[in-house]
């Protein structure tokens, strides 16, 4: 094989496409064939680039939108656990490229360390990253006006059986509620306040507090639902923290993930960011049956990602950065964007497409990009 | 203590989700200026604070080399200037 005509290949080639060139090139060829077929490549390649000018963005957004119509409004529910399901389809995709701080299901994908992902001890893994709230191993909550408390009934199985002990529980209702005492005997849990001149409607608020007091878990980890991928246990959370779960010994932190893309800039950085939303994007697509190019997904989320925080596509977000007010107002919210601009004496220099678009001038895309120059050639008097 | 917290130390960059940033030279950020005809200001940004360039020595208007896994192009080498917020 030649290797200087692969050499030029390399440079010229994305990593992945010299990669197949070097694969399919036949074992026995000569040195002339070899360098015609990497000069047929490179000018199949060049004729496959995307031409100086044209409007990706408009393409990218075309070619999201249409599918876009076709998909379902839909929440996809786990078999057997009613509580848990997930935001699918165009409800995800909206929530995904608006750049929404809070999802509606936030949802980790928690990788374990051998030999946990092989089963081992699958059940203490899973309740030690679920959240237990008092209420989850207390009942019969019930208020003693005369004496000001609140007393409940401990489940001392499941205590037992989730780890927690008669310290633990006082230490974390101490912290839910300040000035608190905690009298636990066997099975009688007896809450008091502190201060004297405690109320009827003190305790009551007390006793709604403390049913959502944290003991244990992960904060925010409401379901927990146990699978096996690939010959692996993985376990998947309802509701997202990151950066607690991986403070456990059993969890792979190199594989653990979230669909939350504000968690993961600010755990894993931008570019992690950046991934998350074309991998959430594509997931949607792909789970509905559609089919849209992953380079449009890239574009977005290269756009989305480009200021090195998360932003939307919205008129908070991406929207907002753009030089022309003609453009902003074109967007969403026309007046107040007119007004702004009038108030602070701003200026449109009609650089890009949006403001041409209005004012009926060519539009700086396609062929509309090249402005004519002329080279004097030889003297002119 | 195994099914409780520790604290553990992180290192995001051997994530899955994180590609490979690494800092430019004074003279690789002058070619790669050149080689795009563009300024500082016209490339991507990357916060001074983000989690993956955490122990990078870094101050404003560095450049970052980012080398992403790509699923069309199998590698793509991106590039970030650094800002403070």
């Amino acid at each position: 094989m030649s290797a200087d005509a692969l050499k030029e290949l390399k440079s010229a080639l994305p990593d992945g496409i010299y990669r197949a060139v070097v694969d399919l090139m036949p074992e026995k060829v000569s040195d002339s064939k070899a360098k015609e077929i990497a000069r047929k490549m490179l000018e199949e390649y060049e004729r496959m680039k995307v031409e100086a000018g044209e409007s990706v963005g408009l393409v990218a957004a075309e070619s999201i939108g249409e599918p876009g119509t076709q998909m379902t409004l839909d929440t996809f529910h786990f078999a057997g656990v009613s509580e848990m399901n997930v935001t699918m389809g165009l409800p995800r995709i909206i929530e995904i490229l608006d750049g929404r701080k809070t999802l509606a299901t936030p949802m980790m994908e928690i990788r374990l360390k051998k030999p946990y992902s092989d089963g081992q001890d699958i059940k203490k893994v899973a309740l030690a990253i679920r959240e237990t709230k008092l209420k989850d191993i207390a009942s019969q909550f019930s208020i003693n006006v005369a004496e000001s408390k609140v007393e409940a009934k401990l489940d001392v199985d499941k205590m037992r059986e989730l780890g927690i002990t008669d310290a633990v529980l006082e230490k974390a209702l101490k912290v839910a509620a300040k000035g608190l005492i905690v009298d636990i005997k066997g099975e009688e849990l007896v809450l008091r306040l502190k201060s004297k001149d405690s109320g009827v409607s003190d305790v009551f608020k007390l006793k709604e507090r403390l049913k959502e007091a944290f003991v244990k878990g992960v904060k925010g980890v409401s379901q927990i639902l146990v699978v096996k991928k690939n010959n692996e246990y993985v376990v998947l959370t309802f509701g997202s923290n990151l950066k607690k779960v991986f403070q456990f010994q059993f969890v792979d932190e190199t594989r653990t993930t979230t669909n939350d893309i504000f968690e993961v800039e600010d755990v894993l950085g931008i570019e992690a960011a950046r991934q998350v939303v074309i991998d959430e994007v594509y997931k949607v697509i792909e789970t509905q049956g559609l089919n849209v190019d992953i380079r449009h997904l890239m574009l977005v989320a290269d756009v989305m990602c480009a200021d090195g925080k998360v932003k939307g596509i919205t008129r908070y977000g991406v929207v907002r950065d753009k030089a022309s007010i003609l453009a902003r107002a074109s967007f969403e919210t026309p007046i107040k964007h007119i007004i702004n601009a009038s108030l602070y004496g701003e200026a449109d220099n009609l650089t890009s497409v949006v403001e041409n678009v209005m004012l009926n001038q060519p539009v700086p895309v396609g062929t509309g990009i090249t402005k004519l120059a002329t080279k004097p050639v030889g003297k002119s008097e | 203590m195994v099914f409780g917290l520790v604290s553990k130390r992180i290192d995001v960059r051997k994530h899955v989700l994180v590609p490979k940033h690494e800092k430019l030279s004074d003279k690789e950020k002058e070619e790669v200026l050149l080689s795009y005809h563009a300024s500082v200001e016209n490339f991507p940004r990357i916060l001074k604070k983000d989690a993956a360039l955490f122990g990078m020595n870094l101050k404003y208007g560095d450049m970052i080399r980012i080398v992403r896994k790509s699923p069309t192009a199998g590698q793509t080498v991106f590039y970030r200037v650094v800002v403070l917020s």
